[in-house]
């Protein structure tokens, strides 16, 4: 039940900022959207809503996640336009595995993501069983399995630790 | 001020979506295509539509902006990354002069 009623909450919101100005007619069927998803895909969207509750994870989402995020996006634009700009095409790709220590959902897909948007890496594969990653490296420094993640994954690992463990 | 400051993330945002299509001619193949389409694309997308949101402000248009972007950033990595496993599933090669291929010794070991 909490489940869905977060899903509701936030579908509420999305619905409102998409029609603003809100009217009433407009938050009617909001509710009635919003009840509709809620209902259909409400166990899919939070599994373990206790997790909310902890304001430091929040707090640590928007003042160490966010930045860093942003800050390695804008690096990984930069070098990607480089890399593309460069007469000579500087590029050295391959997919190099790399291991993690996350174990669940939410914050591996946000470590996929995070390595996605950053710079000279692609994620490929998750595979959660073994907590191994297979990323495409435009760049490849090392190929070696350990000095790889050093590299790639130690920067989000242990904030997004704090935030979804 | 503001529709100045929106008008210089337009441009940047511009010069990036520019830069991403530059990479997706000149790049060898589909992963490193990939790459230029995701990284420069995403941002270059978000910071136009937060350059529109900064000239029109909290306005019905300005609101859609920034949900667009928040749906952006969480969906355009996802994509990347299905596109890239379903390439490498149905056999598309790497280029030839990349170093190392981690995934299809794995996927080799198994079968």
């Amino acid at each position: 039940m909490k489940r869905k009623a977060v899903l509701f909450l936030v579908a509420f919101v999305v619905w409102c900022l998409l029609n603003w100005p809100p009217d009433w007619q407009h938050l009617l069927a909001g509710v009635f959207v919003a009840a509709f998803c809620a209902f259909m895909t409400g166990d899919l969207f939070v599994t373990r809503p206790h997790m909310l509750k902890h304001p430091l994870r929040y707090w640590h989402f928007l003042f160490s996640y966010l930045p860093r995020f942003f800050w390695e996006c804008l690096k990984a634009n930069v070098d990607v336009a480089w890399r593309v700009a460069h007469p000579r095409l500087p590029i050295n790709p391959g997919i190099v595995k790399i291991k993690t220590s996350l174990k669940t959902d939410t914050a591996l897909t946000f470590l996929a993501n995070s390595i996605t948007l950053t710079p000279g890496t692609l994620t490929v594969d998750i595979d959660k069983d073994k907590g191994v990653l297979y990323v495409h490296w435009i760049d490849v420094k090392d190929k070696d399995t350990k000095k790889a993640t050093q590299i790639i994954a130690e920067r989000f690992e242990k904030i997004l630790r704090k935030i979804f463990e | 001020m503001n529709e100045l400051i929106g008008l210089i993330f337009i441009s940047l945002g511009l010069a990036f979506d520019v830069f991403g299509c530059l990479g997706l001619v000149r790049l060898p193949d589909v992963y490193n295509r990939l790459q230029a389409a995701t990284k420069c694309v995403t941002l270059g997308t978000a910071s136009i539509l937060f350059g529109t949101f900064l000239i029109v402000g909290f306005t019905a248009a300005g609101f859609k902006a920034i949900l667009c972007m928040l749906f952006l950033l969480l969906t355009s990595p996802v994509a990347a990354h299905a596109i890239a496993r379903g390439a490498h599933r149905s056999g598309v090669k790497l280029w030839e002069k990349s170093v190392i291929d981690r995934y299809k010794e794995d996927k080799e070991g198994e079968a």
